[in-house]
């Protein structure tokens, strides 16, 4: 196990730098710089901040800096807010999208998993078609949707919650339900479905004959095998949703992380493009390889590893 | 973790003698195939709520390629004098903030969603089910690799992707398509994945793979039809994405040019206006939750007349 | 069985006291608590800014964002006043020159916000760094009125050869290149504030925070920064004119959605929702207008489509004017932006030329538009309307610009009976384009920095820079030229004006409306002044 997880290592390490080096890429084939306005500015001034930010400097000396630097975890200046790093800007806006990520990330899972055992437990009867419409509303409007929805009823014709800003924990609820909806209807289906496909299993009626009560088939067998898919959906989505959601916290007004992600390739903000991406890169590929070792926990059957001589 | 299970491949070949098999029949202890579909459509048809979304997405279709000639406006013109007009005798969906008829809107705009949903929905299948399929199945080093491609793709800014392709190729809807199956497939790759790695150790494959059935056979016989189930919920997610992920590159450029719109662009341009004129996002939001709705309970169904475990 | 059981509990302890120990994670990284909004007999109000400021260092500003906050917490030489016009500020007498091109400002007593004297030392060492070329700053370029400004700038004159001098703490002597009849408009500008240069030259960072570093000398001081989040404003006790302020507070939250605005002020979370410091959802604006909420108020501001005049047909001056006579601007201005915008049939808005409301032609003039368009096919050798070559028309992705390019598209389908292409782009990619010349139509606009009309014609002095239009007309360009030197106001304004009517005549643009500011705010919220340019200023404001 320690011996994959090294060779794991040294495989993310890899991807990173093919990452970085495509984001790289296409970073500077994208038409417009980071300075290109609706007033042009005149080439005087143009020349002194390629100076200033290095930018005058051929790019493979450039791409090796930036090489350097995210080695020594420093992104360097913000083009878009002066005087702040994209450290200051990933330091100040993570703690805020991983707050509400991990929120809607128990929701997300807790009723969702939950939603969708209650479908297949009784299938085929109205606690399965209930969840279900709650599920396929759930899958087919998309966050923002939701978000404005909540927003608009919940907050300002109840007065339930807070319009927007982020203050308090109420401040939290309305935005981590948005983020949750769509992760926690797909968790529901998935569930659902692959329970449905375990608990005909030969297994769980050889358990069911054996006179082994309900509830305890359920938690001994079921739920562990039926969470496989739930599991493989997962890693992707803690990355995505713990680095934030652009438009949640646009609608929001969250200073959370997610914002930079689109803010910064459209203003063009090399450094901030690149900080970014690495960090969502690192938490996507530690994500990963924790559902893989997660596989191996639910089903010892198996083995991820590979080939013993590998 | 256990070393006690057997793994196939530390198995020395040398060890196994091979029994007097026919290369075109092994393992076909299988009943007829002739009556496979047959079967799955006396079962399918037996579930009522499945049939019904067969008969929604066949009214869907229907008025999308008949609904804009039922009425004398068309999508483009414009009537200033009638701008957001709510539902009425003369525009049964209202009109949009260029008095366009919403009705004729929305069924032009279905034609588009439903192609978009649709075709993204078979290309990631494909690309996802192979890959993941292959992935899972050989495992090992290529497993790493292929699925650290995936992880990469995923992690390159899709906008900065998006952004280069608007460049490089001519907005449309063929490269809307390819800028949508970048990385539409991966989500179905993983799950595929990860319940092939779970199901080629259970004993009802390993038994084949000893009885010698190639590897293709395996896929199709004994894991992709065990992963059905994962398979079609995650495709019935695709398709909304897909529909979203239209209106997203619409909007910065890549997709249908105005004055056509798709569901998706109606529905995002309709959210802004949902406090003074909700018809302009309850339509277009309706008819996509409906079509995806259609696409659960038929994936449900199916499901359940695939699952080669009902088969009695 | 038993063991695996036991095993089983086993498991479900270790989940349990990991839910519960990522519980308490959360609860210790839980945003803490705000405190309760104020009332208004406090004297404290709350605005949106939409954004995080580029920078609050007047001389890397280049943003109205950052103008917006620069506005309120630091003060320049004069302060554009109430009524529209440069008051002195800083600058207790001012005495010109009789060409105009020297400048002799006298400062008054005042203080930096730690108790410094303000002095014609900070002005000097101000606007010298901005022009620095080793300082990134963007708009240096305001600062090229100076004599040898624009040199220095571009490295080939040595900054100490700027026009700008501190004779002595109080005397501030100022060069110009040319006499620059609104010069007094700009020094009410941000690039033109003082900085505290005792602070300055020690800390080249002050400008990150709030905090001691970070002084300033207007009506209110910066107390805090939450970087993206929120700034806060407090009056500033030290400021000369402290007598007239009356607020209290300024909260300035920065929440980057329209309909969130705008919900936070139907809730009383916002004394104001919409321009300048941030934006109306367009979708509310025929509403509010319906329930007398909504406050209109025209700013220096054209937006314009604009030609290729070197891509075909737009080659053809009647071709380009048939397209701009048949837009029915009204139409658009009535039913589409609904926010009292002006039809536009100049270039330059009327908050600086009166006369522009009415314009150089008629709007929605269909029939001269169709004559027009029969010359320029002959001239061109076309045989009709399909013998163009496909024409597109180009803007930058956005609701509203969308909008107004498929009204448009429609009216020149049913005016000339030409069919236009629509091709939007994310705002760089389309930036790029039209800067490089890769389009026929393309949208844009132009919002005034400074006062004069000259400040709209110059972009269409010269090939390149900021004229996309590839357009280039010696008379017009000589007129600007006149103008430049010329001291007389009435003979300088008229040289302008002839300038204009040849661009109107050329038409390598096709104005379509003059922007408006448009807003709701708290009734009790008063004296808020807003100026043509389009900024707010809260010195006089206060809450009744």
């Amino acid at each position: 196990m320690f011996i994959y997880i090294l060779k794991r290592l040294f495989f993310m390490i890899i991807s990173l730098l093919v990452i970085v080096t495509a984001t790289f890429g296409l970073m500077r084939a994208a038409p417009g710089g980071p300075f290109t306005g609706e007033k042009e500015l005149p080439p005087a001034i143009q020349a002194n901040l390629n100076a200033f930010y290095g930018l005058d400097q051929p790019w493979y000396k450039q791409y090796f800096d930036y090489l350097v630097s995210i080695a020594q975890w420093d992104f360097g200046p913000s083009f878009t807010y002066k005087g702040q790093t994209v450290n200051d800007l990933i330091n100040n806006g993570f703690p805020v999208s991983f707050y509400l990520g991990m929120e809607a990330i128990l929701v997300a899972v807790a009723v969702g998993i939950l939603l969708g055992t209650i479908a297949a437990l009784k299938h085929n009867e109205w606690q399965d078609y209930g969840a279900m419409i709650i599920a396929v509303l759930g899958i087919s409007v998309p966050s923002f949707i939701i978000a404005s929805v909540f927003q608009y009823f919940l907050a300002m014709k109840l007065g339930l919650f807070p319009v927007a800003r982020w203050d308090s924990f109420m401040h939290s609820v309305l935005p981590a339900l948005a983020l949750a909806t769509t992760p926690m209807a797909f968790i529901a289906r998935l569930t659902r479905s692959s329970m449905l496909e375990v608990l005909s299993n030969d297994y769980i009626r050889t358990a069911k004959s054996k006179g082994l009560s309900k509830n305890v088939i359920i938690l001994r067998h079921t739920i562990r095998n039926a969470l496989l898919p739930v599991v493989s959906y997962m890693g992707p989505l803690i990355s995505a949703i713990l680095t934030g959601s652009f438009i949640i916290e646009k609608i929001f007004g969250i200073p959370g992380l997610g914002m930079h992600f689109v803010t910064s390739i459209t203003n063009r903000d090399y450094t901030t493009i690149m900080g970014v991406t690495v960090f969502f890169s690192i938490l996507l590929l530690v994500s990963i390889l924790l559902v893989d070792i997660a596989y191996g926990l639910i089903d010892p059957r198996i083995q991820i590893a590979g080939k013993k001589g590998d | 973790m256990s070393k006690q299970h057997i793994n196939i491949d530390d198995i020395p070949i040398e060890s196994l003698e091979l029994v007097d098999v026919r290369a075109d029949d092994a393992e076909k202890i299988t009943r007829p195939s002739l009556s496979f579909w047959k079967d799955v459509w006396m079962r399918f048809r037996k579930n009522k709520l499945a049939l019904s979304g067969v008969v929604l997405l066949i009214l869907l279709l229907f008025m999308a390629i008949f609904g804009p000639m039922m009425t004398p406006y068309n999508y483009y013109e414009n009537n200033l004098e009638a701008v957001n007009e709510a539902p009425s005798a003369e525009h049964w969906f209202g009109t949009d903030n260029l008095g366009r008829d919403l009705f004729t809107r929305v069924w032009e705009g279905a034609r588009i969603s439903l192609f978009i949903g649709f075709s993204a929905a078979v290309i990631d299948l494909f690309i996802g089910v192979i890959w993941g399929g292959i992935a899972g199945f050989r495992g090992g080093r290529l497993d790493e690799i292929m699925m650290r491609a995936a992880d990469i793709l995923w992690a390159v800014p899709y906008l900065l992707l998006v952004i280069l392709l608007m460049v490089v190729l001519e907005p449309g809807l063929t490269t809307m398509i390819i800028a949508m199956t970048i990385t539409g497939w991966i989500n179905m790759a993983r799950i595929v994945r990860g319940q092939v790695l779970q199901l080629k150790n259970q004993e009802f494959v390993l038994a084949s793979q000893t009885l010698g059935a190639k590897t293709n056979r395996i896929m199709n016989k004994h894991l992709i039809p065990n992963t059905m189930g994962p398979i079609l919920i995650t495709m019935t997610l695709t398709i909304p994405n897909a529909i979203f992920t239209e209106a997203f590159l619409s909007y910065l450029g890549l997709g249908v040019p105005a004055p056509l719109a798709s569901w998706g662009t109606m529905a995002s341009e309709g959210l802004p206006a949902m406090r003074y004129f909700p018809w302009r996002l309850f339509f277009p939001a309706t008819f996509i939750s409906l079509t995806i709705f259609a696409f659960n309970v038929i994936g449900d169904g199916l499901r359940d007349a695939l699952d080669p475990k009902l088969r009695k | 069985m038993l063991n695996n059981l036991k095993n089983h509990k086993k498991h479900i302890f270790v989940a349990f006291s990991f839910v519960l120990a990522f519980t308490l994670l959360i609860a210790a990284c839980a945003p803490g608590g705000g405190d309760g909004g104020g009332a208004g007999g406090e004297q404290k109000i709350r605005v949106n800014i939409n954004t995080e400021p580029f920078s609050l260092n007047p001389g890397l500003a280049n943003d109205t964002t950052s103008g917006g906050v620069l506005l309120q917490t630091f003060e320049g030489l004069t302060r554009i006043g109430k009524d529209g016009e440069p008051e002195n500020a800083m600058a207790e007498e001012i005495e010109k020159s009789e060409d105009l091109k020297k400048y002799t400002f006298t400062i008054r007593d005042a203080t930096w916000s730690n108790g410094d004297k303000v002095t014609a030392q900070d002005f000097e060492y101000a606007w010298k760094w901005a022009l620095d070329p080793k300082n990134e700053a963007q708009y240096a370029y305001q600062l090229y009125y100076l004599k040898n400004g624009e040199s220095a700038n571009m490295g080939k004159a040595s900054v100490d050869e700027v026009g700008v001098k501190a004779v002595d703490e109080k005397t501030l002597e100022v060069t110009l290149e040319n006499p620059t009849p609104y010069f007094l408009e700009l020094t009410a500008f941000y690039t033109y504030f003082p900085v505290n240069s005792k602070i300055a030259k020690e800390n080249p960072n002050w400008y990150t925070d709030a905090g001691d570093n970070y002084t300033s000398n207007g009506p209110f001081v910066m107390t805090t920064w939450e970087h993206n989040d929120k700034i806060i404003l407090e009056k500033n006790a030290d400021y000369w004119d402290n007598e007239t302020v009356n607020l209290n507070q300024i909260e300035m939250i920065m929440v980057n959605d329209p309909n969130t605005e705008l919900s936070m002020f139907d809730n009383g979370e916002l004394d104001w929702a919409g321009s300048p410091m941030g934006t109306l959802p367009t979708e509310a604006i025929p509403s509010l207008k319906k329930e007398d909420r909504l406050n209109i108020e025209p700013i220096a501001g054209t937006y314009w489509y604009k030609f290729n005049t070197e891509k075909k047909p737009f080659n053809n001056v009647n071709i380009r004017k048939a397209f701009a006579y048949s837009i029915n601007r009204d139409a658009i201005v009535n039913n589409i932006t609904k926010g009292g915008e002006i039809p536009g049939m100049a270039a330059v808005p009327p908050t600086m030329i009166k006369e522009n409301e009415k314009g150089y032609f008629e709007d929605n003039n269909v029939d001269e538009a169709k004559k027009l368009l029969e010359k320029g096919l002959k001239e061109e050798g076309y045989g009709s309307v399909t013998d163009l070559p496909p024409i597109t028309l180009s803007y930058n992705t956005s609701e509203s610009h969308a909008k107004i390019a498929q009204a448009i598209q429609d009216m020149w389908k049913k005016n000339l009976g030409v069919d236009v292409k629509l091709s939007n782009a994310e705002w760089k990619v389309y930036i790029d384009k039209l800067h490089n010349g890769n389009y026929q139509i393309g949208r844009m606009g132009w919002l005034g920095d400074y006062n004069d009309p000259v400040n709209f014609l110059e972009l269409y002095k010269e090939k390149g820079g900021n004229n996309d239009t590839r357009w280039h007309n010696e008379e017009f360009a000589s007129l600007l030229e006149q103008s430049a030197t010329e001291t007389d106001e009435k003979a300088r304004m008229k040289l302008l004006k002839q300038a204009e009517e040849i661009l109107m005549d050329d038409m390598p643009i096709a104005p379509i409306y003059f922007y408006t500011n448009t807003w709701v705010q708290n009734e009790n919220l008063q004296d808020v002044v807003l100026s043509g340019l389009g900024d707010a200023q809260f010195k006089w404001a206060s809450l009744k």
